[in-house]
This record gives structure tokens, C-alpha cells and sequence, in this order.
């Protein structure tokens, strides 16, 4: 919303000492948040002067331009008095007509500096202008010409123009839609400084005798208040006096007609939104209805629109001319040999036009104020400052009569505590206070017992409905700023969740495992998954949709936070930073099936059942961690050569998390893309799956730019943290001394040592105390196909030093069963 | 010389004599003085304290002596080895620190040699800075309440008192999940998370509801310097007796004298939230200037707030009484206060960030400046 601090003051006499700024400050405590102060032509240096046009010789130039050689009156604004000669490259001029003549000396914006120069064969001193060069607007069509009244040669300009008049820009919050209007403004700052305020929609309307224009109001409900009036003898050339185009153009609109420009001017200064139809092209009467089935209409933009039975539209016997409330229909528009017009003001239900805007995706001017809520008891007024305003400047007569169908819908007595406004908002506040607060924004107040009233909000309020809303209006012209710091008593929380603990230590052993977080958009496609060459069925495909991408390319919630976090090693990489470790931990979704999540109400609380119901309707959402290890896990430097991250470092990686949280996981090979075929470890708890861990493959290294054999992984983390102990049990372990044993065991290369680790560890018995594999060895002393694997066993017994046959008793049972499961023999 | 004298019958030897047994020794001190270094000094040891030297001779000789000479004998030769071997301890203690330091000497490195054999980890300002905020209110008593990301239409609009037609539902542009008619969302604030509290845990007298809920959030905005679809926020509700706007203002003030330094404190200006009324924005007075809008030298706007002495931090007001309905909460016994606000944005003018996009891209330049803690 844009108002002109002057037209505010034509409602509400602000004295000298409130300037701008402590106009817009004390709006902004009251709830009219400052955007902006403009100021067109603020920057405009004179002498800007009224002008004369005496002579206007057009001159042909070789370069096929006409340009027009003009002496110009200015007065004694030139000091001389003489004419003033100025070359000018406009046509819509005449001798005789006064224009706005810039003089040398004078800056126009942007530093546009004006002096005496010679162009085309003249001495040219001055410039005339255009409402464009004095960045009043974008016309560039031709210079102004003023009305011939508009003052005498040399006057001052600048008054005459409202340059530099300073224009309040608001943000208007939906519950102030009074606000979008000069008397809603000015209203709040008679409110702001406790000055009267004179309201521009008070005014004596004639008689509702249902004489204007006939009207038939089918849904009352949709339209509960229509009204006509009429004029006749209009002319359509007339044009839209300055000040009304020059407010337009302050507001943000452009002056289009001078009846287009007096509807959208009536609405900007009160609010009340009004259409004006050629009464020539109406058949029959006016009806406000829902449409038909099929129906069809043209708007004002020329776009034909299908319209839907909960349309409400205006229509005559023709079918609709118009959508309520939203747009006008382009058939009964006012033409240029538009005479008679009938002007329409009405009321419609806030909802319905929110709909319809939303429907036709057509918001407007008149659609937001109506879908906020218009007073309702403006369409008179509004109405007959139409007629008013045709009347003056389009030299048309007032028919007589005024249609009226409806009543306003009346507002709500709302019972309140008078000191309501004190508990909520902690600050003193008598019950005086408070009634006279509500009395000064227009309310009616009346007494209903001790301790609490009777209110009555405006009809310019349809916000105001419950207790709360009077607190809100109370507190606000107390002013926000005098509620006081208290702190609340001490709440006896229980701290962080074990989940939260755990989710911080993960992000912590990460960071001391080297990696380095990430946070990366969610959204995925087809193509994402094609990158890490899933499969065309892989289940993580399945992914839950949006209905509004903001790209086709990533229409769903993504399965895996590989792609993000690959894209993110890919960009360090491309940026030279050729070693990188990252690691994010986010939401990822699986779709539930579980049909659509059901629409409560909410004046009470949902069942236990029906809120089991809403939560089973959402997607699953785990959390997951992965990672993603490219280049080198330890630098090469005057120590040594570094080495390459590879599949064991993914592995590692898991291992350290599982083992700093408590948890023990298996490991197992599988296959499973993005990682390489022979280098991929499922992980699991207790044979459930937890994710993922080893190198990835090859393309898929190429095709995110990464370093050959870079690695990742991807857990559920949600999984692993559940695995966590809730309590650690202490460990024992004994103190006696240690027997160490190692062996070195011959089996065929497709054996894995988790096997014949397994294996060894049930062998040996209770005494065994840990098992390391220390060496692999393959090569001509052990034979093709066979490799060499070395263990160090350590065993120890809880009460006493063991024996030399103790510990080579188990040591044999041990490697018996090695070899009794997996082959191995003794080297 | 003579071999021991085994069968006692005394020969008859001469004593040594005191000027031989004191050049002996003299000989023994001295060369023990000059030894230079331990390699010398075990020479030395040999020479004038070992088997062969001339002391040990004579201590030997004893033996052979008259009877009546041993003890003479005895006692100068024993002080003499004495002196000797005190010498030869002294030296060696000396010799061996020498020796020490020297060694340390020439173990000295350059310690300016680089370190950086292992990478070097961090964790993302968003995390770091969710937690840090958790922390004030966990110190305040409060809990971390968690919701999902995906959400019910219900929970994420209709609770709150965001009707289907409600015009802040265009405010607030959302990402809808195919088909839209599943009533499912990407929430679009935290305050379902807020919604599910009041559901899950109700209150009462003893246990009111205190929670912070820091969290994801998109909205359909085109990815720029200043605008992302997926941020973060941080919301609270209180919930309990007799909770007004000022227990808001001194839990916000608190909130951010915790997160920009003693004195920091806001300021209420009127707004509109469905799920809060009355509501307000939240200012925060520019912990850069400290509200004056200029920098130090006084000439130029102050960059963080552009002069304006304050900046914007969030929005806040005691929770709608639609809300509490809804939510199952008795309002004519309780009431209480909502706030929230982004994470992103406070880091961003917290550490000065030019670009809202540098938070996302994984640039591990941007990440590791912050470390693991904020």
C-alpha cells in the first residue's frame, strides 16, 4: 500500500512537528510496517517553471527526424522576461499550451545537469519535459501539457507536479485490510497521535429507493450487499484531472480513463472496490449468481475464462459480465463512446473471492481487498463518491435513485475480561485504559457485569472476533515497546534426548575422523538415480513426488543422500580440492501408501485414533548418514607417501561410529551400485540391514567428477542409534598375566576372515581373549589360489596364569576348527 | 710383582711408599679431571682403578706385608683408592648429563616442518548453530522437541489456524507432495512440530510445555543470495499459567543476549501470524553498532542492519486460542507464547555471510572456518 503523506493529511490534521519519519514510526508500532518513503523527483534541481508554448516551428532534419524549434513563455523565470528559445523532439503540443520547461541550471534525475547548448542549428536553453524525464513515470509518450488552468508562465512547477511529494509505502498484513486505503491509514494515524480524524466515507448518499439500475441477488450469502446508481451524458474523452492521475501514479497504477481512474481512485482512498459498466451494453438486470455449468467469460484481459459453478458472477440476461470481486467482463466495459454508465458497489464473502482469484489464478486489486474483508457498509459511500466524481470531471449528470439489495452483515459482540489485555500482555493496564482503547479504534463498548464488557467491533474490522483480537488492538496502542522482560519460572526439563546425545556424537566422531559436513538439497529425479546407475527397478526410485518442483529434472524427496553429498565432492574437486572427506546426515523418505493424510477440524482435538491415523498417512522418514572419501585419507609429505582413500577407509569409518556408540555390526560382501561390484560391504545389527560401505564404482566416479576408487557409505542412522545400549553394562576383565599365540593358517582365496576368525574364536574356547589378524600373505610359498593368513590370539583366564598346556590346547582346538570349517591348515 | 700371599707366612716386602701411592694417585685425579668425554673416562677408569693400576697392585701387596705394617698400609691405600673412585663417580655423573645434552642437541628438529598428515574434519554451521541454541533453552529448562519433514496438511496448516482459505496460506508458498489431494506438504515452518507437542503431551499444572524445535523447512522460493528452498528455523512454545507477553519478551531477550553478547535485546512491533495473537515481528537492536546504525568512525550506514540500528529477527505472540482448541489445550486455563526464526539467517548476520548459497554448496573452505563448535 502506497499513501501520500498529503492525502493522509487531508483526513487527519497532523501538526507541523510530526514529520515523515515520526508519522511512519509511530505507524509501524501501531502495526502499519514502514517499506519505504519515495519521493518522485525528490532529486529534481530548478528552475522548473510553467511555460507558455508561443511559437512551435517544425524543422525536417537530414536524418528523416522532425524536431520543432519553440519560443516558450516562462515569465521572469529567466530573469530577462523574453521568450525562451528551446529545441523540442515532441509533437503533442500546440502554441498556446502551458508545459513544464526545465531551465539551465537546473538538474533533472540521474544528474541529468541543463544548460544552454546549440543543437540543430539553435541555441537551445532549457528543455520542456515529459512526466518520463522528470521520473514521474515511464510515459514517454510526449511532453506534459498542462491544464490550461494549471497557473501563469514561470510559476513553480514542482507543487503543481507533487514532486518530491514523499509517498509512505506499507506492508499491509492480511488482518489490516482496512489499511489498504487512505481512510484506513489515516484512521490509524489519528489513532497514533489522538487526533480526530475525518473520514472521507462519511457522507450524505441519497435515498435507497431501488430506482438506479435493477438488481436480483440470487446468493445472498456469496453478495449480502449490491448497489447500483446511475449517470447519463458522460463523455468518454474526458480526461482524468491531474491530481487524480498524479495519486494514481503515487499508488502505482496508470492513469488508463477517467472512468477506469475514478473507480480505481475511489477504491485507493476508501477501500471499497467498484466496477462501472456501459449501460448500453447491459440487457436486463443486474444479478449477482453463482454460474452455470459451461459458462464462459471474457475478462478485461482479454483472456476467455471457463468458469466453474462456484464461481459467483455478476451477469445480466446476456450470461456474466463479470467475475465478483475479481475482474470485470471485457463486453460491458466502458468504450470511448461510452455516455451512460451504471456503477456497481457490493459486498462480497471474503472466501469466495479468495477461491475465485485462486481458481483463475487472477489476483487484483479489487480480489485483495475483498478476500481480506471489506467494510461492509462502504458501498454506498463509495457508490455516490463515484457518481461525485463523473460528475465533475466527465461532465456527466447524477440519475436519480439508488439500488440497494442486502443488508451488512453485522459484526459479533465479543464478551471479554477487562483485564484481559493486562494478563496477556504483562503490562499495567486498567480496565479504563482498555475500554477507551477499544472505543478509540471504533469499537462499541458497553458494560456487562463487573469486571467485563460487552464489544462491538467496527464493520471496517472484520478481523475483530474474539478476546484475543481486542488484546491485540489494546496492546498496540499502549504500544508494544512497554511490555516487560520477565523471565518464566524455571521449567524442569529433562534435558537432551538419548537420540539428540547420540546425534551429536556422530556429527563429532565424523568431524575427528577428518570429514567435513554438508547440507545439501534433497530433491531428486531420474536422472539423479541414473547417475548412480541404479538399476531401472531399484526401490529408490520409488520416491515420494511433489506436486511443484521447483526444477522437472528433481520431482521427488530423495531416498539417498549420496547424490547431494557425491555433487558436493565433485564441486570441491572441480574447485581444487582434490582430497576431500564430507559427511551429511539428513531425512531421507520412502513413500507409505498409506493414502491420503486426513483433513480434521479443529474446534476440538483429533481422537488417539484419528491422530494415529494422520501419522501413519506420512511418508517413512529415517535419517541417514553418509559419506564420501575421494583422494587422499592421508597426505603425502616430507613423512612419507600419503595413501589413497579406499574401500577399507569407508569401512573404518563405520566401525569407528559403531564402536564410539556402543553398537557391534557385521560385515558382509555384496553388491550393490553405486559401489564397485567386488568392493561393497553390506552392514547389518543383529541381520538387519544398516547400509552400505565400500568403493564406488568406476563410472560412477566419473560421472561425479570424483578421483578413481573414491569410497562412500550410506547408513541408516536411526537404525544405528536405536542399536545403542540405553545403559552400558560395566566391563570385567581380568588382571591375571597374558598368553600370546600366533598362527598362520593356509586357506583358498575365497575364503573371508570374518570366517575363519569365527571359526578360530569357537575353537578356542572360553579362554580366548582376542583375536587380530595381523598379516595377509599370498605368493609362490603358498600356492595359487591360497593366501596366507596370520593371527595373534591373546588368552587369558580370570583366576589364574595359565599354563603352557592350557594355552596350547586351545590354540589347537582353535585351529581344528578353522580347518574343520573353512580348510585352513597350519603353515 | 707377587702372586697372594696363600700360605700367611709373611715376606718380607716393603710397604709402598706414601710419595709413590700419592703420585698414584695424583696421577688417577688428574687424569680423571682431563677425561673429556664417557669413551675417556672408562680408559681412565681402566688405567687408574682397574685390576692393573698401580692402587689395586698396592692394595694387593697388602697382604704380604708384616703384620705389624697392614694397617698402616691398609688405611693410606684405602683412602687413596677412596679419593680415586670418588673422583671417577663424580666424573661420571658430569660426563653423563654432558653426554645427554649433547644427544638432545642433536635430535633437534625444524618443528616448523607441516603437521597436516590427517585430514581435518568440521561440522556444518547449521548443526553447530542449531545445537548452540537448543543449549540456551535446554539450559533454560526446555526440551528439543523433533517433527518430520514431510507433514500432514493438517498439522502443518489446519492446526495452527490456517484454514484451507485462509489468505496467509498464499504467504507462505508450498511445496506440495504428488498428488496434492494426499494432503501431505514439505513443512513449511516448524510449527507442526509445535502442534504435535500439544498433542502428544498435553499439560498440565505440573508439567507445562516448554520446547525449542530447531529444523528443515522449504518453501517454493527460487535458489538466490538470500532466498532457498529448503532452510532452517527455530521455534518455541511455552505453555503453562499464566504465560503473557512478557515472559516472551524476557525469554527472547535472554535468547539473544545468550547468542550476540551481553545486552543485545529486542523490541515487539505489531504483525500478523495466524497461530499467534497478538502477534509481532521481533527485532534484535544490531550487536554490530549496538543500535546507533553507524560504524565506528560514525561517518558511514552500519553494514549488518544498513543503519537501521535493529535488524529483523523473527516473529512471535501468545499462541491463538484456536491453536490451543485444535491442540486439545484447555485456553481458559492456559495460555502461552510461540516465537520463531531462521537459523540460516542468524548465522548469516551473526558471522557476516554474504551468501546464503555458500551454506549449501559443500564448499569444505566454507565449513572448516567453523570448526566443530560456534
Amino acid at each position: 500500500m502506497k499513501a501520500p503523506v498529503s492525502w493522509i493529511r487531508e483526513y487527519v490534521d497532523l501538526p507541523d512537528e510530526v514529520t515523515t519519519e515520526v508519522l511512519t514510526d509511530r505507524l509501524t508500532a501501531l502495526g502499519l510496517k514502514l517499506e519505504g518513503i519515495h519521493a518522485a523527483g525528490a532529486d529534481i534541481q530548478g528552475p522548473l517553471v510553467i511555460g507558455r508554448v508561443l511559437t512551435r516551428d517544425p524543422e525536417p532534419q537530414k536524418n528523416g527526424k522532425v524536431i520543432n524549434w519553440c519560443t516558450v513563455d516562462v515569465g521572469a523565470a529567466n530573469g530577462s522576461g523574453d521568450p525562451q528559445g528551446i529545441v523540442c523532439g515532441a509533437h503533442n503540443f500546440e502554441p498556446g499550451d502551458l508545459v513544464v520547461v526545465v531551465l539551465p541550471g537546473g538538474v533533472l534525475p540521474g544528474g541529468f545537469a541543463i544548460s544552454e547548448r546549440k543543437t540543430y542549428g539553435h541555441l537551445s536553453a532549457g528543455m520542456i519535459c515529459s512526466a518520463a524525464e522528470l521520473g514521474l513515470s515511464d510515459d514517454h509518450d510526449g511532453i506534459i501539457v498542462l491544464p490550461a488552468d494549471a497557473g501563469a508562465p514561470g510559476d513553480d512547477a514542482f507543487g503543481l507536479l507533487g514532486l518530491g511529494e514523499e509517498v509512505i509505502e506499507f506492508e499491509i498484513n492480511p488482518d489490516r485490510a482496512y489499511a489498504l486505503s487512505l481512510r484506513g491509514v489515516a484512521r490509524e494515524a489519528a489513532l497514533g497521535f489522538g487526533l480526530p480524524f475525518t473520514d472521507p466515507a462519511e457522507r450524505a448518499v441519497p435515498e435507497v429507493d431501488g430506482k438506479a439500475y435493477p438488481v436480483v441477488v440470487e446468493d445472498p450469502a456469496g453478495c449480502p450487499v449490491f448497489t447500483t446508481r446511475v449517470v447519463t451524458g458522460f463523455d468518454p474523452a474526458a480526461a482524468s484531472p491531474d491530481f487524480m492521475k498524479r495519486r494514481l501514479e503515487q499508488y502505482g497504477m496508470r492513469s488508463i480513463s477517467l472512468a477506469v481512474d475514478v473507480s480505481n481512485y475511489v477504491m485507493i482512498e476508501l477501500g471499497q472496490p467498484t466496477h462501472c459498466y456501459d449501460r448500453d451494453k447491459l440487457t436486463g438486470p443486474i444479478r449477482a449468481r453463482r454460474a452455470h455449468a459451461g459458462e464462459k467469460i471474457t475478462t478485461l484481459d482479454d483472456v476467455v475464462r471457463q468458469l466453474t459453478v462456484e464461481d459467483l458472477v455478476i451477469a445480466d440476461d446476456s450470461g456474466p459480465i463479470g467475475i465478483a470481486g475479481v475482474m470485470g467482463g471485457a463486453d460491458s466495459e466502458i468504450s470511448d463512446t461510452t455516455t451512460s454508465i451504471v456503477i456497481e458497489a457490493a459486498h462480497f464473502d471474503p472466501t469466495t473471492i479468495f477461491r475465485a482469484q485462486k481458481r483463475h489464478k487472477l489476483p487484483s486489486e479489487a480480489s485483495k481487498r475483498f478476500e481480506r474483508g471489506v467494510d461492509p457498509l462502504l458501498p454506498a459511500a463509495a457508490a455516490d463518491r463515484v457518481v461525485e466524481l463523473l460528475v465533475e470531471y466527465g461532465g456527466a449528470t447524477a440519475e436519480p435513485g439508488f439500488t440497494l439489495v442486502g443488508t451488512a452483515p453485522e459484526r459479533p459482540t465479543i464478551q471479554v475480561a477487562t483485564d484481559l489485555p493486562a494478563r496477556l500482555s504483562g503490562i499495567d493496564i486498567s480496565a479504563m485504559t482498555t475500554v477507551e482503547h477499544l472505543r478509540a479504534i471504533g469499537a462499541v463498548v458497553t458494560e456487562h457485569g463487573a469486571d467485563t464488557i460487552d464489544v462491538t467491533g467496527p464493520t471496517w474490522r472484520p478481523d475483530i472476533n474474539e478476546p484475543y483480537d481486542l488484546v491485540e488492538e489494546v496492546v498496540r496502542i499502549v504500544g508494544y515497546d512497554q511490555v516487560p522482560s520477565v523471565l518464566p519460572r524455571r521449567a524442569t526439563g529433562r534435558g537432551l534426548t538419548r537420540t539428540q546425545r547420540l546425534r551429536r556424537q556422530v556429527g563429532r566422531t565424523l568431524a575427528g575422523a577428518g570429514c567435513v559436513e554438508v547440507v545439501s538439497f534433497p530433491f531428486a529425479g531420474e536422472a539423479t538415480f541414473d547417475k548412480l546407475g541404479l538399476s531401472a527397478d531399484d526401490p529408490l526410485r520409488n520416491t515420494v513426488g511433489l506436486a511443484n518442483p521447483l526444477s522437472s529434472e528433481e520431482p521427488g524427496y530423495t531416498t539417498t543422500l549420496l547424490p547431494g553429498l557425491l555433487e558436493a565432492a565433485g564441486r570441491n574437486v572441480g574447485r581444487g580440492t582434490t582430497s576431500v572427506a564430507l559427511f551429511e546426515t539428513g531425512t531421507v523418505a520412502f513413500p507409505s501408501d498409506n493414502g491420503p493424510a486426513p483433513i480434521y477440524g479443529v474446534h476440538t482435538r483429533p481422537s488417539e485414533a484419528e491422530l494415529e491415523k494422520l501419522l501413519e498417512a506420512l511418508p517413512v522418514q529415517p535419517q541417514h548418514l553418509a559419506v564420501v572419501l575421494a583422494g587422499e585419507r592421508t597426505r603425502s609429505g616430507w613423512w612419507g607417501a600419503g595413501v589413497d582413500a579406499g574401500w577399507a577407509d569407508a569401512l573404518a569409518v563405520v566401525r569407528r561410529l559403531a564402536d564410539e556408540i556402543g553398537v557391534s555390526v557385521e560385515v558382509n560382501a555384496a553388491a550393490r551400485m553405486p559401489w564397485h561390484p567386488g568392493r561393497c560391504a553390506l552392514i547389518t545389527i543383529d541381520e538387519v540391514e544398516l547400509g552400505h560401505a565400500g568403493e564406488l564404482h568406476p563410472s560412477v566416479c566419473k560421472a561425479f567428477g570424483l578421483p578413481p576408487r573414491s569410497a562412500a557409505l550410506e547408513i541408516d542412522l536411526d537404525a544405528l542409534m536405536a542399536a545403542a545400549p540405553d545403559v552400558t553394562p560395566g566391563p570385567r576383565f581380568s588382571t591375571m598375566p597374558v598368553a600370546k599365540e600366533d598362527v598362520a593358517l593356509v586357506v583358498e582365496e575365497s575364503v573371508t576372515v570374518a570366517e575363519v576368525e569365527a571359526a578360530l574364536r569357537e575353537g578356542a574356547g572360553e579362554l580366548l581373549e582376542s583375536v587380530r589378524l595381523f598379516d595377509v600373505y599370498t605368493g609362490e610359498q603358498i600356492g595359487a589360489g591360497h593366501k596366507s593368513l596370520a593371527f595373534a590370539l591373546r588368552f587369558r583366564a580370570p583366576d589364574r596364569t595359565l599354563t603352557e598346556a592350557e594355552t596350547s590346547a586351545a590354540r589347537t582346538a582353535a585351529v581344528n576348527a578353522a580347518n574343520e570349517r573353512t580348510g585352513a591348515v597350519q603353515r | 710383582m707377587s702372586g697372594p700371599n696363600t700360605d700367611f707366612d709373611p715376606v718380607e716386602v716393603a710397604a709402598v711408599s706414601p710419595a709413590e701411592l700419592e703420585a698414584a694417585r695424583d696421577a688417577a685425579l688428574a687424569a680423571i679431571a682431563a677425561a673429556p668425554d664417557l669413551e675417556a673416562l672408562k680408559a681412565v677408569r681402566s688405567e687408574h682403578a682397574g685390576d692393573r693400576s698401580p692402587l689395586a697392585l698396592a692394595n694387593r701387596e697388602i697382604g704380604a706385608l708384616p703384620p705389624q705394617a697392614r694397617k698402616e698400609a691398609g688405611q693410606r691405600i684405602g683412602q687413596a683408592r677412596g679419593a680415586v673412585n670418588q673422583a671417577l663417580a663424580a666424573r661420571q655423573a658430569v660426563l653423563e648429563v654432558e653426554n645427554e645434552a649433547r644427544i638432545l642437541v642433536e635430535e633437534a628438529v625444524d618443528v616448523t616442518l607441516p603437521t597436516d598428515r590427517d585430514p581435518v574434519g568440521a561440522r556444518h554451521p547449521l548443526t553447530t548453530g542449531a545445537e548452540l541454541i537448543a543449549d540456551i533453552f535446554v539450559a533454560m529448562g526446555w526440551e528439543v522437541a523433533e517433527g518430520p519433514v514431510i507433514e500432514a496438511e493438517w498439522l502443518n496448516f489446519d492446526a495452527l489456524n490456517l484454514g484451507p482459505d485462509h489468505p496467509a496460506r498464499t504467504m507462505q508458498d508450498t511445496f506440495w507432495t504428488a498428488p496434492a489431494d494426499n494432503h501431505l506438504v514439505l513443512r513449511t515452518h516448524t510449527s507442526p512440530v509445535q502442534a504435535r507437542t500439544m498433542l502428544t503431551r498435553g499439560v498440565t499444572d505440573e508439567a507445562p510445555i516448554y520446547v525449542v524445535c530447531p529444523g528443515r523447512v522449504f518453501r517454493t522460493d527460487e535458489y538466490d543470495a538470500t532466498h532457498s528452498p529448503m532452510f532452517h528455523q527455530v521455534e518455541g512454545l511455552a505453555i503453562d499459567k499464566d504465560i503473557s507477553m512478557a515472559h516472551l519478551k524476557g525469554t527472547l531477550d535472554h535468547f539473544a543476549a545468550q547468542m550476540f553478547g551481553e545486552g543485545i535485546t529486542t523490541r515487539f512491533r505489531p504483525s500478523y501470524f495466524p497461530f499467534t495473537e497478538p502477534s509481532a515481528e521481533v527485532d534484535l537492536i544490531c550487536f554490530v553498532c549496538r543500535g546507533t546504525g553507524q560504524n565506528d568512525g560514525g561517518s558511514d550506514a552500519c553494514r549488518t542492519c544498513r543503519g537501521e540500528g535493529w535488524i529483523e529477527w523473527g516473529g512471535c505472540g501468545i499462541v491463538n486460542p484456536r491453536v490451543l482448541q485444535a491442540c486439545g489445550i484447555d485456553s481458559s486455563k492456559y495460555s502461552g507464547f510461540a516465537f520463531g526464526m531462521g537459523i540460516d539467517r542468524t548465522l548469516m548476520f551473526r558471522h557476516g555471510l554474504e551468501d546464503l548459497r555458500t551454506l549449501f554448496e559443500g564448499d569444505v573452505r566454507f565449513t572448516t572456518a567453523f570448526g566443530s563448535e560456534l
